[in-house]
């Protein structure tokens, strides 16, 4: 059984706000949605799989949305952990497509931690009640940008990785943003820039940290058939993969993530290997995330992801693997805190022939979208997803 | 003492007082004595951290609080400097072998490196029971 050309995206949409003073959460779902069924050619009424992270809402946030969508469905599906919670649901939705438990699939996500006032990265937040490891985590102050940062300077003791290394990835996303006018950050940049800026967390710079954005964005998947009929190019999931990492019970290495087994796993339903991916959409939270996820996707050899990404190679048109070409978490927008939806955004655009002309890739025929939710530091959650161009 | 060299800013920082639940009550009791435990595992004999009432290697429930030496080493750590009061987080690996999340305190907070030994000590939380941290040894 495997989900492998089973089901379809058909629509897709990114909300253009980078800062929603003025609407509301649940105000930007519905609009994304409505972007999302437009781009599809479908309608509200047609859709009867709902998919919302629970994170995004809060309290039974999926089932407030139903209602303030006015959906009628007979599936749904609120898992949430963290950022890369719209990769794995994308391929739970490909599964639940492939099953017959629905045939129209709406994932939404939206968030305004920015018109919020959220210092994302560096504020230590305790869970609304505690988990397991709070007590031990906790008292230390704990924040985004410490527990990426502990994995890159650990990258760095182990495999000599160096600033300007994780500089270059900074720099491609800059290239690539350049062209993206809804870009938050547009302005391209030099490795110098990205190690000159402020130093947050050592060993990460104010550069190598994503934006802080509002906004939200939408998929529709469907089954072939459906896809079929409608006016959009097709673009069929042909494999995903989802797998935890934590701290392994005090046996805590975080030289690698959890895309070392969610990759083998997508690649493997896929039928394809790192060599075939013509674009990939990489979660960018900060730059190590990249250089990290690069590696443990089979991409480069273990250790070597710095010399892998320097000197332009993710820039599109200039290196190997263009990545990220919307411009990322890192320049272009994180709604809501969590980059998973956009990256099969702009893997979708690349497939479908429609990315800016400055960063659409030559036949691109096979992309791939992986992300991390939750932290490099403690716990995350992989999920990768592999699309072709049919 | 070096109590008194650490720079003015360091004594600063609230610790935030760990939640405590009847898992957790005999480990932070102990810090309140002075001491680290970690679970054992009698059935399988592998240490784990944080503890917990089952071993998270081979799910046996026989497993048993010990005292950690106090000696460790450090894995990682990162400096927040974008914070009221910057401060080191860290991972040390204990010379019983677990890996724990901690802070690195009363020193240079630029001195500090990968691999460095380092020793227990504990810090008052903010209203709640003192937290194990560590220094350089």
């Amino acid at each position: 059984m495997s989900i492998k050309g089973k089901a379809y995206i058909a629509g897709i949409y990114e909300h253009p706000t980078r800062l929603a003073t003025d609407k509301t959460v649940p105000q930007l779902h519905a609009e994304s949605a409505r972007g999302a069924l437009e781009d599809a050619g479908l309608t509200k009424n047609d859709i009867d799989g709902y998919f919302c992270a629970a994170g995004d809402m809060t309290g039974l946030g999926q089932l407030s949305m139903a209602d303030y969508l006015g959906l009628k469905t007979r599936h749904i599906d609120s898992t949430d952990v963290g950022g890369s919670s719209y990769l794995l649901q994308v391929g739970h939705a490909a599964e639940a497509i492939a099953l017959g438990k629905c045939s129209i699939a709406l994932i939404t996500l939206a968030g305004r931690p920015r018109a919020e006032g959220m210092a994302t990265g560096t504020q230590p937040r305790a869970p609304e009640r505690p988990m397991p490891e709070s007590g031990f985590e906790l008292p230390y102050a704990p924040a985004t940008a410490n527990m990426y940062a502990m994995a890159a300077m650990r990258h760095m003791h182990q495999y000599g990785t160096t600033s300007e290394q994780l500089a270059w990835i900074k720099v491609a996303a800059s290239h690539h943003a350049q062209h993206n006018p809804h870009a938050m950050l547009r302005d391209v940049v030099t490795v110098e820039d990205v190690v000159n800026s402020p130093m947050i967390a050592d060993p990460l710079h104010r550069l190598d940290c994503c934006v802080i954005s509002d906004g939200g964005g939408a998929i529709i998947m469907t089954t072939p058939e459906i896809a079929k009929s409608l006016k959009r190019p097709l673009v069929k999931v042909i494999g995903s993969g989802e797998a935890p990492k934590h701290q392994m019970g005090g046996k805590v290495d975080l030289t690698y993530s959890g895309a070392v087994w969610s990759g083998p796993l997508a690649f493997a339903e896929a039928g394809v290997k790192p060599s075939d991916i013509k674009y990939a959409s990489i979660y960018d939270s900060f730059t190590i995330t990249v250089l990290m996820q690069l590696e443990d996707l089979g991409f480069c050899e273990k250790g070597q992801g710095g010399r892998f990404v320097s000197d332009g190679n993710l820039i599109a048109g200039v290196g190997k693997l263009p990545f990220n070409t919307d411009g990322g978490g890192l320049c272009n927008n994180h709604p809501s805190n969590r980059g998973g939806l956009t990256k099969v955004l702009e893997a979708v655009r690349q497939l479908r022939g429609e990315a800016h002309p400055a960063v659409q890739v030559k036949n691109c025929s096979i992309a791939l979208a992986h992300g991390t939710g939750g932290s490099l530091g403690t716990r995350h959650a992989a999920a990768t997803v592999i699309m072709e161009r049919e | 003492m070096a109590q008194t060299q650490q720079p003015a800013q360091q004594q600063q920082r609230k610790i935030a007082a760990p939640p405590i639940n009847p898992e957790t009550q005999p480990f932070w009791d102990a810090s309140g004595q002075g001491k680290l435990l970690y679970k054992k595992c009698a059935a399988c004999g592998e240490p784990h951290f944080f503890p917990r009432p089952h071993c998270p290697f081979c799910f046996s429930d026989k497993v048993e609080w010990q005292e950690a030496s106090g000696r460790g080493t450090i894995y990682t750590y990162s400096v927040m400097r974008r914070a009221p009061v910057p401060y080191a987080i860290a991972y040390v690996t204990l010379a019983e072998g677990p890996t724990m999340m901690t802070n690195i305190v009363d020193c240079d907070l630029d001195s500090i490196k990968i691999g460095q030994p380092v020793r227990l000590l504990f810090k008052p939380s903010d209203g709640g029971p003192p937290v194990p941290m560590f220094t350089p040894a």
